[in-house]
């Protein structure tokens, strides 16, 4: 039997910046149950981490209400923060702490008795790989060892929901493919519930069950990545012609966008209408020189439903949320 | 599900005082792991007592032995002040990197989040404040040791709330680092000469006396020296207590307040 584990009705997030009032988040609905990995995918600014905040308890909603494992995050906030583990953007252990003492201590915060803590640390120090670093300070770790720690302090209580917010930026390939495994192997072990903001495309193509679109405050597609790519974006294919004019003419049969010599044309089942396409512009004396098969990303279902690039949005480095003032 | 049984039995209601006792050792355990951190911050009263102490002997025209019962008690209020007045330097760099929002999110009373921390400036402060005596003592200084216990108990009081004070400054300075530093700097200095720790103000015009006779800091110095000196009766004490216990209340109330808004 499944549990609803987050549910949110029209939450809103205002904010007063600079004398302009600013909707960081509008009206969004959200529906996870037990056991899901939900991403919820979208640029920069787009409101993801204020509604992360806003279900962690870190930030009260301007309007709406939510339940978030089986808590109101406004009439039992202690309620919502005794179940839920949260890994921030930030690294989330004390600097001058070694990395023993920290897990020690988050293990306290949630009132575990001292040798249960003990053997969770030691559990988890274990199995995110931190045992050489286990009696280092926070300070002398890399950035890869940090995050791991992050994720191992999220998990001392053995939430039943875990909040993750951009668990993998500014981490390298090959450290972001660690973090990865070890929440993978982490989830398929005890079954905790996942949700998680990104901009990276392929953590949420790879990793989520579901994806939530998040743009300008608000949810604009809530599917599997699959079908989301499927209904919204269809495989892109390029044709390259001998000439602009061939180019013009095949256009205008089969539609699509021109650029000088190449045509791309978007198409449902791709793999089968490539060769279609070739046959039918042969024959209609258009000779297709080159030619090439794409599976739509989650880049061509933003660029569906926004007419603009996840990938251009994403090189913003700044966060557009405004400083915190709430109204 | 198992995960849901754990939680139950692991995560269970917290308290203020377990809260508090929980975060103000967690805080502790740095200085614990690495004591030589408080010898290091000791440097700089060590520097004043070593080459102030003799100009100050100079200038009085008395001698060593006659001058440090004036001068230890100020260095030790030089300790409290400095070391506290810094502390919220460290929640400044936790919220910047990500520590204190762990902390809020966990099931923690966020007032325990402030007093925790605020009642961890007690070890360093004890620890420093009995070197600095000890320090003192091979130069001729005689020092009452239940005068310098009670001498240390105020200091506490009055470190406990002023280390609230600059959490509540951290707190408000979020992540502009270059206010909090504007102000502990703006503030520092003078609170420190006019409360007449280094030099007497006996001397000194009379806006300087006024600015002395509202600063806390001067009531904390004059019963520092009293009660080192193991005169408990004097007046200056009652002046001295008063002083610690109302910048504590003060600097406890307005730590807590800026701390259950914090998010």
């Amino acid at each position: 039997m499944t549990n609803q584990m987050i549910t949110a009705r029209g939450l809103t997030k205002t904010f007063r910046s600079k004398g302009q009032t600013v909707e960081a988040v509008r009206s969004v609905d959200l529906d996870v149950v037990d056991g899901e990995l939900v991403a919820f995918l979208g640029p920069n600014g787009a409101g993801k981490s204020t509604t992360l905040r806003m279900l962690t308890t870190l930030l009260p909603p301007t309007e709406g209400e939510a339940t978030v494992a089986g808590c109101d995050i406004r009439r039992d906030p202690a309620g919502v923060r005794r179940r839920i583990g949260y890994v921030g953007q930030g690294n989330s252990g004390g600097h001058t702490q070694r990395v023993r003492d920290e897990l020690h201590a988050q293990g306290s915060f949630y009132g575990m008795g001292r040798r249960e803590t003990r053997l969770r640390a030691a559990e988890l120090i274990e199995s995110l790989e931190l045992g050489q670093s286990a009696n280092r300070t926070v300070q002398s770790l890399s950035g890869g060892q940090k995050r791991r720690l992050d994720i191992a302090l999220g998990l001392i209580h053995r939430p039943e929901l875990l909040f993750l917010d951009e668990p993998s930026t500014g981490l390298d390939p090959h450290s972001r493919a660690n973090l990865w495994e070890h929440i993978v192997d982490l989830r398929r072990e005890t079954g905790t519930t996942i949700f998680l903001t990104t901009h990276y495309l392929d953590e949420a193509d790879q990793l989520a069950e579901r994806v939530m679109v998040m743009d300008h405050g608000a949810v604009i597609a809530d599917d599997t990545a699959w079908a989301l790519k499927e209904s919204l974006a269809g495989d892109r294919i390029t044709l390259e012609f001998e000439g602009a004019t061939d180019a013009a003419a095949a256009a205008s049969r089969i539609g699509g966008e021109i650029s000088g010599r190449v045509v791309t044309v978007t198409a449902r089942g791709g793999d089968r209408a490539l060769p279609r396409f070739i046959r039918d512009l042969g024959d209609a004396g258009l000779e297709v020189v080159a030619a090439t098969h794409r599976q739509p990303t989650l880049d061509d279902v933003f660029l569906a439903l926004t007419g603009r690039s996840l990938r251009d949005e994403g090189a913003h480095a700044a966060d557009a949320t405004p400083e915190p003032v709430a109204v | 599900m198992s995960t849901t049984t754990s939680l139950e039995t692991s995560a269970r209601p917290t308290g203020f005082a377990r809260d508090t006792a929980t975060v103000f050792m967690r805080e502790s355990r740095p200085l614990v792991r690495d004591p030589f951190s408080v010898i290091f911050s000791l440097v700089q009263p060590l520097v004043f007592l070593g080459l102030f102490g003799p100009l100050l002997v100079g200038a009085a025209g008395g001698d060593v032995a006659g001058t440090l019962p004036w001068f230890v008690p100020g260095i030790l209020v030089m300790v409290a002040l400095f070391g506290t007045a810094s502390t919220g330097a460290n929640l400044l760099f936790e919220m910047q990197t990500g520590s204190h929002e762990r902390t809020l999110v966990a099931p923690l009373s966020r007032s325990a989040l402030l007093v925790g921390r605020a009642l961890k400036e007690v070890v360093p402060l004890t620890i420093q404040g009995t070197i600095v005596v000890l320090v003192a003592v091979p130069f001729g200084f005689s020092v009452d040791t239940l005068g310098l216990i009670a001498g240390l108990a105020v200091l506490a009081v009055f470190g406990i709330g002023f280390g609230a004070l600059s959490y509540s400054l951290a707190l408000a300075c979020r992540n502009r680092d270059w206010m909090f530093w504007m102000v502990h700097q703006t503030l520092l200095f003078p609170l420190m000469i006019l409360s007449g720790m280094l030099l007497p103000l006996e001397d000194g015009p009379d806006w300087m006396r006024v600015a002395a006779a509202v600063n806390p800091l001067s009531y904390l110095v004059g019963a520092e020296r009293a009660l080192l000196a193991g005169d408990v009766g004097d007046p200056a004490v009652l002046g001295g207590i008063l002083a610690a216990v109302a910048t504590c209340a003060i600097g406890v109330f307005v730590g807590v307040r800026s701390m259950r808004r914090a998010s």
